[in-house]
């Protein structure tokens, strides 16, 4: 690669930021129709599910299994005690001490 | 500290713990492509989005050139579009050059930990948390192209899956305390898992597909009751 990809790279970001910028832009502080509203509240539940399934299932494509045992905790400590560092710490450790002992 | 300040930061380690392996990955990626340094880390400066710079790195391998490259770009990341049209309903009144800084800042993780948290968002709060994010990312970045794999393979594939916990932790709650957030979720997860079987969109298209029409089939559905369950 001989010549600067700054250009790219700028390019790359003006692509990237217009479309996180635009709906703030258009949207904050005005009345948003009920319908509208009720579909934007919608997007979390269903940009979540998307982003978690099925990727989860190949987050440690040697051993899926490890993984799954890392979620698992999340999911048991989650819905047990809460809280978001425990579960996402503990379910890096489920997940090492699986990778370490059974990979 | 305010308590607020505190929240931000705790909601910021999970994203800092999940972004870091993968950063050092792109660095280290970046670097075996013969990159340099400050190309690399402008990557992780400037377009500020963990998939598309993954996707930007192989194709310049393959010999693309910048347009084909870009447009990619533009369509992986248009996501971002639908969750920053959800976040500006639910950020307070704010000086309109707050709003250029927050929307750079717009990733997934950060869109999610923001969704479900309840009330108006600060400024404050949002720039915590993006900050968090964007050290995690740019520092990785660097930590990666120079240093190299210095830490254990085992730990880094493991941090792999901090991303997916923080994403169902963030979930857990919501979906104790209301099925429709569990049913949108689970079928935007089906949904998804068939587009990507069935692989005829471009690349980040799958993902727009599953908000766009589970978003609306939820708004059809269940309208009004969602968001005093889940919102108040």
């Amino acid at each position: 690669m001989n010549s600067s990809l700054i250009p790219l790279i700028l390019g790359m970001a003006a692509v990237t930021y217009g479309p996180r910028l635009m709906p703030f832009l258009l949207m904050t502080n005005k009345q948003i129709p009920k319908r509208l509203d009720a579909f934007l509240k919608c997007i979390p539940a269903a940009a979540i599910g998307a982003l978690i399934i099925p990727g989860v299932f190949s987050a440690t494509p040697d051993m899926p299994m490890a993984a799954a045992s890392g979620m698992a905790f999340t999911m048991i400590f989650g819905l047990w005690r809460g809280g978001i560092i425990i579960p996402v710490l503990g379910s890096v450790a489920v997940t090492c001490l699986i990778l370490f002992f059974a990979g | 500290m305010t308590r607020e300040a505190q929240d931000a930061i705790k909601a910021g380690i999970p994203i800092f713990i999940g972004y870091v392996p993968a950063a050092i990955a792109f660095g280290i990626l970046s670097k075996g492509c013969g990159i340099t340094l400050l190309e690399c880390f402008m990557f992780s400066a400037v377009v500020f989005a963990g998939a598309s710079q993954f996707i930007a790195l192989n194709m310049l391998m393959t010999g693309m050139g910048p347009g084909g490259i870009i447009l990619t770009t533009l369509l992986v990341n248009f996501r971002h579009f639908l969750m920053s049209a959800y976040l500006s309903t639910r950020i307070a009144k704010m000086a309109k050059k707050k709003i250029f800084l927050m929307a750079f800042g717009v990733t997934d993780e950060v869109f999610s930990v923001l969704s479900f948290k309840k009330g108006e968002l600060s400024s404050k709060f949002v720039f915590i948390l993006q900050w968090s994010a964007y050290s995690a990312w740019v520092s990785g970045t660097v930590a990666g192209y120079v240093l190299g794999g210095f830490l254990p393979e085992i730990l880094t594939k493991s941090m792999g899956v901090a991303l997916y916990a923080l994403l169902l932790a963030i979930l857990l709650p919501e979906i104790k305390q209301s099925v429709k957030v569990l049913i949108l979720t689970i079928a935007s997860g089906v949904l998804n898992t068939l587009l990507i079987k069935l692989d005829v969109l471009p690349n980040g298209w799958n993902i727009i597909v599953c908000i766009l029409a589970i978003a609306l089939a939820g708004s059809f559905f269940i309208t009004g009751e969602v968001k005093e369950e889940v919102y108040e």
